[in-house]
C-alpha cells in the first residue's frame, strides 16, 4: 500500500468521525443560518421603514397618507438633499418634482405620487452602507470561526491520537506523513465544504431576497475569490495545527501549546475588523499572508483592486504555505512519539524519532 | 525467520541498547525477559520501525526490512490503545485497511476475528463501554487482523484475567502453528516459561542469553542434583565434593564440586540401598534469569 492510499484510509476515517459529530452539523447549521440572516436582513429592515425629506408642504401632505412612510418635512431642497447624503432618510422630492436617491430608485416613493416624477442618483456606484460594513465583517466571521474551529479539530484528532496511545500502532502501520496528509486532506475538504456551501446559500440569498445587480455583481467575485482563499489560507495552517496537536500529549496542554498558531488565525481577525476602513492599512494587510484570506476579498469587494493583485496574493500564500506544511510536518513528526508531557517546539524540530 | 542483529541505539548520551542480536525463528514463540529499563520496549520499537536503530539491522529472512514488509507485521505495544469512542468493528476493520486488506477483506476477518475472540456480539459497541478484559481482547484483534506474518506483542499479558490469559495463549500458539516468528516480553516468568520455545534475556541493553528453552536451561545447569532413596541420605554430608542444600529424611539436593564425578555418588548410595531416583536439578527459568541479570 502505497502512502497516497494510507493517507486516503486515514483521511475517510476522519471524514466519517466528523460527520458524526455534533461540532461539524451544529456549526454548519449555525453558518447556514447566519449567511441567510446577513442576505435577508437588509432587504426586510430597508423596505420596512422608508423615510423621506420634503420640503413642498402639499407633497409632504400626500406622501403621509402611504402608512409605509416616514415623512420629515424640511426648510429647503438642499437641507432635503443633505439628509439624503447623511443618509438619515433613503429619499427626498425636491422641486420640480424630482425624487433623488442615494444609489437605489425609492420605488415606493416615486409611487405614491400621481406625477411619476424622474429619480436622480447622487452617488449610484456607492455601496450601501450597511453592505459595506456588513460583508469585511461577515468575511472576517466565517474565516475566523472556521479556520479556527476545524484547525482546532486537527490539533484536537492529533492529541487524541496520542493520548489514547493508539498513535504506536498507527504509526507501526503506515507512513507518519501518511497519517498527517490524511488528517490535514479530511479537515480541508470539511472545513471547504462548508465554506463552499455558506457562499452558495448567500449568494442564492442574495438573489432570492432581490439586492440590485450592482451589488451582486460585487458580491460574486467577492465570494469566489474568497472560497479560494479560504481554501490556501486554510492548508497554510493545517499542518502547524497538526504539529502543536503532536506537541501536546494530552487534551488539557493543546490551549497552552497551540497558542502561536491560535495567534496566526485571531490576529488578522482583529486586524481586518479594527482596520477596515483605513485604506492603505488593508493593502497591506491583503498582502500578508494571514490576513489575505479576509482582507483581500474585502477589498475586491469594494472595488479598489486591480485585477491581477488577487493572483500575487494566492502566489505568496501557497509559497508561505509550502514553508509552513514542511515546518508543521516536521514539528509534528518529531513529537508524535513522546507520550510523557508537553514537547516543546525546540525538541520537536530537532529530533526525528521515526525510523 | 525474523533476526536482529547487532542493532545499538541510544537517547542522547544514555545507551538503550548495545549491540543486541537474536533470532526469532518461524513457528516458534519466542519469550523475551529483562527487568524493567534493560531494552525490551526500544527493541520492539526498532523491529518495528516505530523507533530508528543508530546502528545494526533486522531482517526478515535474510531481507532487510522495509516498509512493505513491516505491514504485514502485527503489533501490541505496551501502552494499550485504541479510538475509545469508536466501535470495536469500525477500529479494526480500520487497522485492517491500515495494514494494506481491502475494505471487504478487513470486514470479512473483522467479523470471523471477534467471533473467535467472544466479541462477536459486542461488536457494534463504542470501546469504552466494554470491560476491561473486552478491550484488551478489541487489543488483540486490532493486532491480528491482517493474519500478520511477524507477530511482536509487548507484556501482551499484563492486566489479563485468568480466562484472558488463556485466549491470548491459544491465540499465540495458533499463529505460532501457522509459522510465523512470535515475540513477546513478559514478566511473568512461569508463564513464559510454560509457553515458549526460545527465550532471549536482557539486561541493561544487552543480551544476556538467547536461544532455545531446553539447551539454555542445561547450559545453566549447575552440577546440582535431587536424590531420592528409602532410608536417611545423611551420610551425603561425609561424601566427598558434595555439598548438601537441601536434605529431608530420604531425599537430598547437593552441589557437586568440579572434578568430582556424579556417578560415584549413585554407585555410593547404591550400596546403601534402594535408590529411587537420581538426576540432575534442571534451574527454572527464573533461577536463570537471576542469574543472567546478576
Amino acid at each position: 500500500m502505497t502512502t497516497y492510499d494510507a493517507a486516503k484510509v486515514v483521511a475517510a476515517r476522519e471524514i466519517r468521525v466528523r460527520l458524526r459529530d455534533k461540532t461539524f452539523i451544529f456549526s454548519t447549521v449555525f453558518f447556514l443560518l447566519f449567511a441567510i440572516a446577513v442576505t435577508v436582513l437588509p432587504v426586510v429592515f430597508g423596505d420596512s421603514s422608508d423615510k423621506v425629506a420634503v420640503a413642498d408642504q402639499a407633497i409632504a401632505a400626500r406622501l403621509q397618507q402611504q402608512p409605509d412612510l416616514e415623512v420629515r418635512v424640511v426648510a429647503d431642497d438642499a437641507a432635503a438633499e443633505q439628509l439624503v447624503r447623511d443618509g438619515e432618510v433613503e429619499a427626498a422630492v425636491v422641486a420640480g418634482p424630482e425624487v433623488i436617491a442615494l444609489q437605489d430608485r425609492p420605488g415606493e416613493v416615486v409611487n405614491a405620487l400621481s406625477t411619476q416624477p424622474p429619480v436622480r442618483l447622487l452617488d449610484p456606484d456607492a455601496v450601501d452602507p450597511f453592505l459595506a460594513y456588513i460583508v469585511p465583517f461577515a468575511l472576517a466571521f466565517v474565516f475566523f470561526f472556521t479556520s479556527f474551529l476545524f484547525g482546532l479539530q486537527i490539533a484536537q484528532s492529533v492529541t487524541e491520537e496520542k493520548q489514547t496511545r493508539i498513535v504506536e500502532i498507527l504509526v507501526a502501520s503506515v507512513p507518519t506523513r501518511a497519517l498527517l496528509a490524511g488528517k490535514v486532506a479530511a479537515l480541508t475538504l470539511l472545513a471547504f465544504a462548508q465554506v463552499a456551501l455558506i457562499a452558495i446559500v448567500t449568494l442564492i440569498g442574495a438573489r432570492l431576497a432581490g439586492l440590485d445587480s450592482g451589488v451582486l455583481t460585487l458580491l460574486q467575485p467577492t465570494i469566489g475569490w474568497f472560497v479560494a482563499f479560504f481554501l490556501v489560507g486554510f492548508v497554510m495552517l493545517a499542518a502547524l495545527w497538526a504539529g502543536v496537536g503532536a506537541l501536546a500529549s494530552r487534551p488539557e496542554d493543546l490551549n497552552g501549546v497551540s497558542q502561536p498558531v491560535q495567534m496566526a488565525v485571531m490576529l488578522p481577525f482583529f486586524a481586518v475588523i479594527f482596520l477596515g476602513e483605513n485604506e492603505s492599512a488593508m493593502r497591506i494587510l491583503s498582502y500578508i499572508p494571514f490576513s489575505a484570506p479576509i482582507a483581500m476579498p474585502t477589498r475586491i469587494f469594494n472595488g479598489d483592486t486591480a485585477g491581477w493583485e488577487p493572483f500575487l496574493t494566492l502566489v505568496i500564500m501557497a509559497v508561505t504555505g509550502a514553508g509552513l506544511l514542511a515546518a508543521g510536518a516536521r514539528v509534528y513528526e518529531g513529537s508524535l512519539l513522546r507520550t510523557n508531557g508537553k514537547t516543546s517546539w525546540a525538541t520537536a524540530w530537532r529530533s526525528r524519532t521515526t525510523g | 525467520m525474523l533476526n536482529v542483529d547487532s542493532v545499538s541505539r541510544s537517547f542522547g548520551d544514555r545507551t538503550v541498547l548495545r549491540d543486541v542480536s537474536f533470532p526469532v525463528g518461524s513457528g516458534k514463540l519466542t519469550g523475551f525477559v529483562g527487568a524493567n529499563g534493560a531494552g525490551k520496549t526500544t527493541t520492539m520499537r526498532i523491529i518495528l520501525g516505530v523507533l530508528a536503530a543508530d546502528s545494526g539491522e533486522v531482517t526478515l529472512d535474510g531481507k532487510p526490512l522495509t516498509r512493505e514488509i513491516r505491514q504485514r507485521f502485527g503489533y501490541m505495544p505496551e501502552e494499550r490503545g485504541l479510538y475509545p469512542k469508536m466501535t470495536v468493528q469500525d477500529q479494526v476493520v480500520y487497522l485492517g485497511r491500515l495494514h494494506g486488506l481491502s475494505s471487504a477483506a478487513a470486514e470479512e476477518r473483522t467479523a470471523k476475528l471477534l467471533e473467535r475472540l467472544g466479541l462477536g456480539e459486542r461488536a457494534g459497541e463504542k470501546l469504552e463501554k466494554l470491560s476491561l478484559g473486552n478491550q484488551q481482547r478489541a487489543q488483540v484483534a486490532a493486532a491480528l487482523v491482517h493474519e500478520p506474518e511477524v507477530l511482536v506483542l509487548d507484556e501482551p499479558f499484563s492486566g489479563l484475567d485468568p480466562i484472558a490469559v488463556e485466549t491470548m495463549v491459544d491465540v499465540l500458539r495458533d499463529r505460532a502453528s501457522a509459522g510465523v516468528p512470535v515475540l513477546f516480553s513478559s514478566h511473568q516468568l512461569e508463564l513464559v516459561e510454560r509457553l515458549c520455545d526460545d527465550l532471549v534475556i536482557i539486561a541493561d541493553g544487552e543480551i544476556g542469553a538467547a536461544g532455545d528453552r531446553g539447551a539454555l536451561r542445561a547450559q545453566h545447569a549447575l552440577p546440582r542434583y535431587q536424590l531420592v532413596v528409602d532410608t536417611d541420605a545423611g551420610w551425603l554430608r561425609d561424601q566427598p565434593g558434595v555439598t548438601l542444600l537441601d536434605l529431608e529424611g530420604p531425599r537430598a539436593v547437593f552441589d557437586l564440586d568440579p572434578g568430582f564425578d556424579d556417578q560415584k555418588v549413585l554407585h555410593a548410595a547404591l550400596e546403601r540401598g534402594p535408590v529411587r531416583s537420581f538426576g540432575p536439578v534442571v534451574p527454572s527459568l527464573t533461577e536463570i534469569f537471576r542469574e543472567v541479570v546478576r
